[in-house]
């Protein structure tokens, strides 16, 4: 069980604060540290990482201070979000140097190779590889010495779906593992597949934390929206309205739905399906129309 | 102190970058000269001095040495790549180390070694001309190696530094303001290959003890404090 906790810690570059007075502790299991891009994501990990000093604050690895401190890395792989590598090498190469580093050898880095399922290229130069072959590779070399605790910085940038889904599956059985894995993303949907847990930056600022859901729902105060269509669209927006949790309705003719803003969002969501059975009307499409990040993240800065 | 998976790594980097092949380049072109010369003039010791001193020693080794000390740290700090070797428990120091050893190893045989075949072919070791001139060589690598590999850790423009000093200062001020002389890489290299070559065919502005303190100090300073810059390195690019 390994925890990396930041205690009050703030990171300015001359005169621009990057993070501000943040406070976390990452434990076990899959975190998605969720922003903004230019939110001061990239500054939080390397600080994690051990690659910046926090200005003010402390990073510690089960207490350990991070910092000029190279020892941490036995338990901390890190996979960087910059393309950068030793191109000319061959996969294999890069990740075999990757394990010696560690004290390792080629059983270790062979293994490696094999979870992230690169040994079919793993003789090709760096330099031939995709984006996707690539971050798979720094993968593998951070997994060589099966550390406690994995850093990854958007690791799912540039790839295609398909190992996105493969990576994810990685990610997700390392978290089962009992292993400490932080990825940075600014994409709703990964952070939102993935992470059983959520850490949200904005403007440099730990804005939320917890699960995803969670987090929208504590923001009660804030107007939700929805798409609905239903059989009788005109008796249900009648019937809403009557009710002080629903702000507005807008029949939406071009779309053949309603727009219905809520404000109290745990009795709205009573209240629909209360709503549609007294009054026999069938829902029939029910969603949110701004669970998006950029909505919630709009919000959390406006607060 | 010396990491054997750093060095390859670093050998690789330096011998296969474009930059690489300055680092035949020159010593051909020393070659070419010296053969040259030896053809049209015939074995004179003192063409062979001013051949060896003039552009093997004050050229072609400080030019050697930029490319193999900067190179074998600065394009790795540049793209950011050296984040595989700092993530790893391995202390700074020793990975300057060794990448000092690497540049000092590729430095002598692309400057030392051409340096004494020049020496041969131009007088063959008359008045031990061509391994005075090869110490000296062998001397100065390890310390502009030091110093630039230094340059290399703290700069993002330790390629133009590193010719500025080679070039500017040790070339042009070295022959121009005598006090520049004393703090020359290449006159501290002199004394030594003057000392151990005996006779008057090598000479250097600097003392024999002053030359070896000076020699010391900068090449053990220099490791150190690039040792010490690495532990606190900032990866450039962040947001």
């Amino acid at each position: 069980m390994t925890t990396i906790e930041i205690d009050h810690t703030s990171r300015w570059f001359g005169n621009v604060v990057a993070v501000n007075d943040v406070s976390m502790t990452v434990g076990p299991g899959v975190t998605g540290l969720l922003g903004p891009n230019g939110a001061g994501k990239s500054t939080l990990i390397n600080m994690m990482g051990g690659f910046l000093a926090p200005s003010t604050g402390k990073v510690t690895l089960d207490g350990r201070q991070i910092w000029r401190n190279e020892a941490v890395y036995k338990e901390i792989g890190i996979v960087p979000e910059r393309e950068a590598m030793y191109d000319f090498l061959t996969g294999k190469e890069f990740v075999v140097a990757n394990a010696e580093l560690q004290g390792l050898g080629g059983a270790e880095a062979q293994r490696a190779l094999a979870t992230v399922q690169m040994e079919y290229a793993q003789d090709r130069k760096i330099s031939t590889y995709s984006k996707g072959m690539r971050q798979r590779v720094k993968m593998a070399s951070a997994l060589v010495h099966e550390p406690s605790v994995l850093l990854l910085d958007e690791p799912f940038n540039g790839m295609d779906p398909r190992q996105r889904m493969q990576l994810m599956e990685l990610l997700r059985r390392m978290g089962h593992e009992g292993r400490t894995v932080l990825f940075s993303s600014h994409i709703l949907e990964e952070v939102e597949q993935l992470a059983s847990h959520i850490e949200v930056i904005v403007a440099g600022r730990h804005a939320a934390s917890g699960d995803f859901r969670k987090i929208r729902r504590l923001m009660t105060d804030r107007p939700h929206r929805y798409l609905v269509r239903s059989s009788d669209d005109r008796a249900l927006a009648a019937a809403l309205i009557a009710d002080p949790s629903t702000a507005g309705i807008e029949v939406d003719v071009t779309e053949k739905a309603l727009r219905v803003q809520a404000v109290d969002f745990a009795r709205f969501t009573e209240l629909l399906p209360k709503v549609a059975r007294e009054q026999g009307i069938r829902l029939l499409t029910v969603s949110p129309s701004d669970e998006s990040l950029e909505s919630v993240f709009s919000y959390l800065v406006a607060a | 102190m010396y990491d054997p998976t750093v060095a390859r790594l670093t050998y690789r980097a330096l011998l296969g970058r474009r930059r690489a092949a300055i680092l035949f380049v020159l010593p051909a072109l020393l070659l070419v000269i010296a053969a040259a010369v030896r053809m049209f003039a015939g074995a004179d010791d003192q063409i062979a001095a001013n051949v060896l001193g003039g552009f093997a020693i004050a050229t072609m080794v400080p030019l050697i040495g930029v490319i193999a000390g900067t190179g074998a740290i600065g394009p790795e700090i540049d793209d950011g790549s050296i984040v595989y070797l700092l993530a790893k428990p391995v202390k700074r120091p020793t990975i300057i180390f060794t990448k000092l050893i690497v540049a000092i190893a590729v430095t002598m045989v692309f400057s030392a070694l051409p340096t004494l075949l020049a020496g041969l072919i131009l007088n063959g070791n008359g008045q031990q001309i061509a391994v005075a001139y090869t110490i000296a060589a062998l001397v100065a690598s390890i310390a502009y190696s030091a110093l630039f590999l230094l340059l290399g850790t703290v700069s993002r423009h330790a390629v133009v530094l590193g010719l500025v000093y080679a070039l500017v200062w040790e070339a042009l001020f070295g022959s121009l303001v005598e006090g520049a002389r004393t703090l020359s890489v290449q006159q501290w290299a002199l004394a030594v290959a003057q000392k151990v070559a005996g006779g008057d065919a090598v000479t250097s502005e600097v003392g024999l003890p002053l030359a070896t303190v000076l020699l010391v100090a900068v090449t053990a300073a220099a490791t150190w404090y690039a040792g010490q810059k690495l532990r606190t390195l900032k990866l450039a690019g962040e947001e």
